[in-house]
C-alpha cells in the first residue's frame, strides 16, 4: 500500500509540536543572537531536541530511537528551516543515523541521546561530487592511513565524530574503490579548520595527514563506501530539501505579511496586482515543491534503494523554489530587505548554502536525466 | 450495490479480469490521439466497432463513471477501488471507455445540486454514452468576467424563452444537450440573477457555428439561441433548472473549481514527464540523436522534466487532499501551474524537433497542432491571470484595492 502524500494525523501532530517548540525556543531572533555571538548553533537547543526524541527520529527503538521515518525527519527539518534553527540535525540524526543503521547500538545510542555530533566529510572541490573523492586510505598492516583534504564539511568544527569517504582503490571519478570510515574527530593528524560561510553555520575544512584508522572504523565494506553512504546522502538531501522548503515558507510568510501592512502611494502595497500575481506564482511554486518533498520522504521510507529520482526532483525543486522565495522576499520588502537589521537576508544566505550542499540544481538535474533515460 | 467485491485484493482481480475480457485487444494497442477518444452521444461516429463494444461493456457495470452511485448508472466504487481500477486500466493499456462533459461537468453538478429525480433522468444517459452534453458558459461579452452573462431566459408561465449567444462552447456541434448559464432575473445583482438551465440542442432556434482555431481544429463553437422555448418542467415533472432559480452561479462556481482541477491535471503530463510518456520518435521522423547534447535544449528539457514530474506529484497530493475535505480556491493553483507548464513543455518539444516540428499535416505533422492547442490551456476555464487573482485574494488573502 503506497502512502498518501497528505500527512497522517501523527505527522500533523508532530508538525504542530515542532512548530510550537521552535517558535518558543528558537525563533529567528535566536539565530541572530547566535550569529552575533559567533556561535554556529546553540548546544542547549540541541539538548532539547535530543530530549524530545528528534535525534532518534530514524533510529530503532533498541538504540533509544523512535523509528518515525524520513517523512517525519523531513517535517522536523522543514520546521527548522522556517525559523532558521541551526543544529547538526541533518548531519547527525539523518545522515549518520542512516549510514550507521547497522552499527552497534552503543554507537547509535550516542546519536539518540544527543551526545554524539557527526559530520560527513565527502566533498573535496567546490561542487558536490562523492565519486570525485581523492583522499587516500592506504593500507599499512592491519590499519589504514588517511591522507588528503575534505572541504565544505557541515558541522565539521563541532563534530565529535567524522564519517569520511576515502579512496582505497580505483581512480578519481570512479564510484567503486571508495571506503567509508567512522573516526573520532579528535584523532591525531586530523586538523579541522573552521570556514566561515554566508549562512554563519558550522562549516570546516578537514586535513588528513596520515590519520590512522583500523578495520573496526570501516562502515560497510572496503571498496564498498559508495553503497555505505548512498542512502545516507539521499536521506540528507531529502531532509535538506525539506529544510529549504521551510526556508521558502518562512521567507514567503514574512513577505505576504509585509504586503498586507506596508503602505505606499496611500495604499497597502498588497493591493497592487503586479505584486499579487508574483506572490501567487510563488505560492504555486512552493506548493509544487512541497509535493516533491513529501514524495521524497515517502520513497525513502518505502523504497530507499530506488529513491534517487524522487530525491533529485525534490532537491532540484527545493533549491530553485528557495532561490525564488528569498529573491522575491528581498525585492518586495524594498530597502529594508537589504539591511542586516532585518531577517530576510538570513533566509537568502541559508538558501544559497543549502543550494550547494549535497548537490546543486545541475547535479540533481543530471541525476534526473540519467534516471529518465535522457 | 456494486457488482464488484469490497475486498481490495478480490476487487483488483475482478476488475483486471473484466478489463482483460471486456476491452477488445485492438483498443489496447491503438495510439492515443483525438480519434481514440470515445465521446458517445446520438451523433457520435465510433472510430471502430471495438470502441463501441468497450463503451457498452464498461457502461453495463457502471465503469464509465466509477464513483457515481449504482442507481444513477455508476459503479459505486469507493476511493481505493477507483484507484485500483485506474491502476489496472493503465496496466492493461486500456483506453478510457467514455469521456464527456456529462461525466466531467454536468454529472458532478447534478450529484451536488440536482434532485433525485433529475439524477435518475439525466445521469444514466451520460454513463451509457447515449447523450452528449456541452457547456454553455462564456459569451462574447462575458469571458473572464463570466458573471456578466447576458443570454436571457424570459418567464412565459409554463416555459422559458431563451435568447442570446454563447461562445467557446466545446463540441457544441456534436452535442445533444447543453447546460447553460442564463439570466433569469435582470434586475438582481449580476451574480444573483443567473440560473443553470438544461436545454435540448434539437430545440427550435438553437444553432451552432464552429470556430476555426490557430491549431486548425474547431473544438469550440458559437452557439446561438433565437427565441428557444424551454419547458419549465418535463413530462415527469422535473425542472429544467439545476439548483435554485437565480442561484445558478453557485452551481457554476462549483463546476469551475472542478474544471480547473481537471484542466490543470489533464494537460500537464504529470507522472509521464516532459514527453508525456511518448518517445521523441513519436514527434519526429529522423531523430537527431545528438539533439539532447545541445547544452541549452538539454538544460531546458531537464528543468521541464523535473517540473513536470513534480506537478504529477502535486496532482496526486491535491487529489488526496480533495478527498479529505477539499482544496477550495487552491484548485486555481493546479489550473495555473498545470497549463503554464504544458505550454512550456510544448515549446521545448517544438524546439527539440526543429524544422520537422513545424510540418503541417503528414506523418509527423501532429505536433504543431498540439503545440498551438496548448495556447488555449491558460485561457479556457479561467485565464492564468484570473487564477492568480483568485490565489492572491482567496488563498493569500491579499487586500483588494
Amino acid at each position: 500500500m503506497v502512502a498518501s502524500l497528505v500527512p497522517t494525523e501523527d505527522e500533523v501532530m508532530l508538525r504542530d509540536a515542532a512548530r510550537g517548540f521552535l517558535q518558543e525556543s528558537s525563533p529567528v531572533s535566536a539565530f541572530r543572537a547566535n550569529r552575533d555571538a559567533g556561535r554556529a548553533y546553540d548546544p542547549g537547543l540541541w539538548k532539547e531536541m535530543a530530549r524530545m526524541g528528534w535525534t532518534g527520529v530514524l533510529l530503532p527503538e533498541d538504540a533509544g530511537g523512535y523509528e518515525m521515518g524520513h517523512r517525519a525527519a523531513g517535517i522536523l527539518s522543514e520546521e527548522m528551516g522556517e525559523v532558521l534553527a541551526a543544529s547538526p540535525f541533518i548531519s547527525t540524526a539523518v545522515m549518520a543515523a542512516t549510514a550507521l543503521k547497522d552499527a552497534a547500538n552503543d554507537r547509535l545510542a550516542g546519536i539518540a541521546d544527543g551526545s554524539a555530533i557527526y559530520a560527513l566529510a565527502v566533498d573535496e572541490g567546490s561542487k558536490h561530487a562523492p565519486e570525485r573523492t581523492g583522499l587516500r586510505a592506504e593500507k599499512s598492516g592491519n590499519a589504514f592511513r588517511l591522507t588528503g583534504r575534505k572541504v565544505f564539511v557541515a558541522d565539521g568544527t563541532s563534530a565529535s565524530r567524522v564519517l569520511v569517504l576515502a579512496r582505497t582503490g580505483g581512480a578519481v571519478g570512479d564510484a567503486q574503490g571508495l571506503t567509508l570510515f567512522d573516526i573520532d574527530a579528535d584523532r591525531a593528524r586530523l586538523t579541522r579548520t573552521a570556514k566561515r560561510t554566508v549562512d554563519e553555520r558550522d562549516h570546516a575544512q578537514l586535513d588528513f595527514d596520515g590519520v590512522e584508522a583500523t578495520g573496526d572504523d570501516i562502515v560497510g565494506e572496503v571498496d564498498g563506501g559508495m553503497a555505505a553512504i548512498a542512502t545516507a546522502l539521499n536521506a540528507g538531501r531529502a531532509a535538506l530539501s525539506a529544510e529549504l522548503l521551510g526556508v521558502s515558507a518562512g521567507a514567503f510568510g514574512m513577505t505576504t505579511a509585509y504586503l498586507k501592512e506596508r503602505k505606499q502611494f496611500g495604499r497597502i502595497i498588497g493591493t497592487f496586482q503586479a505584486l499579487q500575481h508574483r506572490a501567487a506564482h510563488l505560492f504555486a511554486e512552493i506548493e509544487i515543491t512541497a509535493s516533491a518533498i513529501a514524495n521524497a520522504g515517502r520513497m525513502m521510507d518505502e523504497d530507499p534503494e530506488n529513491a534517487d529520482l524522487a530525491i533529485s526532483i525534490a532537491k532540484a525543486r527545493a533549491t530553485k523554489t528557495a532561490k525564488l522565495a528569498v529573491s522575491e522576499g528581498v525585492q518586495m520588502h524594498g530597502g529594508i530587505g537589504m539591511t542586516d537589521e532585518f531577517d530576510m537576508g538570513f533566509f537568502m544566505k541559508r538558501a544559497r548554502v543549502g543550494a550547494e550542499w549535497l548537490g546543486d540544481y545541475g547535479y540533481h538535474a543530471n541525476r534526473v536525466a540519467r534516471a529518465r533515460g535522457f | 450495490m456494486s457488482s464488484f467485491s469490497d475486498d481490495p485484493d478480490q476487487f483488483r482481480s475482478e476488475v483486471a479480469t473484466f478489463i482483460a475480457e471486456k476491452c477488445p485487444q485492438e483498443l489496447k494497442v491503438m495510439p492515443a490521439n483525438a480519434r481514440s477518444i470515445c465521446w458517445g452521444g446520438k451523433r457520435f461516429k465510433f472510430s471502430c466497432d471495438e470502441q463501441r463494444i468497450w463503451m457498452e461493456n464498461a457502461a453495463s457495470v457502471g465503469l464509465t463513471a466509477p464513483r457515481w452511485p449504482v442507481e444513477y448508472g455508476g459503479a459505486g466504487l469507493n476511493r481505493t477501488q477507483e484507484k485500483i481500477f485506474r491502476e489496472e486500466m493503465a496496466k492493461a493499456r486500456a483506453p478510457s471507455p467514455l469521456e464527456s462533459f456529462g461525466l466531467w461537468m454536468l454529472g458532478p453538478a447534478l450529484l451536488a445540486f440536482g434532485t433525485h429525480e433529475q439524477k435518475l433522468k439525466y445521469l444514466p444517459d451520460i454513463t451509457n454514452g447515449r447523450i452528449r452534453w456541452c457547456q454553455g458558459y462564456s459569451e462574447p461579452g462575458a469571458g473572464s468576467d463570466l458573471a456578466s452573462v447576458q443570454t436571457r431566459a424570459d418567464d412565459k408561465g409554463d416555459h422559458w424563452v431563451v435568447n442570446g449567444s454563447k461562445i467557446w462552447t466545446s463540441y457544441a456541434n456534436h452535442a445533444d444537450w447543453i447546460f447553460a448559464l442564463v439570466r433569469t432575473d435582470r434586475d438582481a445583482p449580476k451574480h444573483k440573477g443567473i440560473s443553470f438551465m438544461l436545454i435540448d440542442m434539437e430545440a427550435q432556434g438553437v444553432t451552432t457555428k464552429p470556430i476555426k482555431l490557430i491549431s486548425g481544429a474547431s473544438p469550440f463553437c458559437e452557439t446561438f439561441f433565437d427565441d428557444v422555448v424551454v419547458p419549465k418542467t418535463d413530462e415527469q415533472g422535473n425542472s429544467r433548472i439545476v439548483g435554485d432559480l437565480n442561484r445558478g452561479w453557485d452551481v457554476a462556481k462549483h463546476l469551475l473549481t472542478h474544471e480547473r482541477e481537471m484542466i490543470g491535471g489533464g494537460v500537464s503530463g504529470g507522472a509521464a514527464g516532459v514527453l508525456g510518456g511518448r518517445s521523441l520518435g513519436t514527434f519526429i521522423g529522423s531523430l537527431d540523436e545528438t539533439i539532447m547534447q545541445d547544452a541549452v535544449i538539454r538544460s531546458e528539457t531537464m528543468e521541464l522534466e523535473i517540473d513536470t514530474l513534480a506537478m504529477g506529484m502535486t496532482l496526486e497530493r491535491y487529489k488526496d487532499m480533495a478527498k479529505q475535505g477539499g482544496v477550495g480556491h487552491a484548485s486555481a493553483m493546479l489550473k495555473y501551474a498545470g497549463t503554464e507548464l504544458n505550454k512550456r513543455r510544448y515549446e521545448i518539444l517544438m524546439s527539440i524537433t526543429g524544422s520537422e516540428g513545424v510540418e503541417w499535416g503528414g506523418e509527423h505533422g501532429t505536433l504543431a497542432p498540439e503545440w498551438l492547442r496548448t495556447k488555449a490551456n491558460s485561457i479556457e476555464g479561467g485565464t492564468s491571470e484570473v487564477m492568480l487573482d483568485i490565489l492572491s485574494k482567496r488563498v493569500l488573502e491579499l487586500p483588494s484595492s
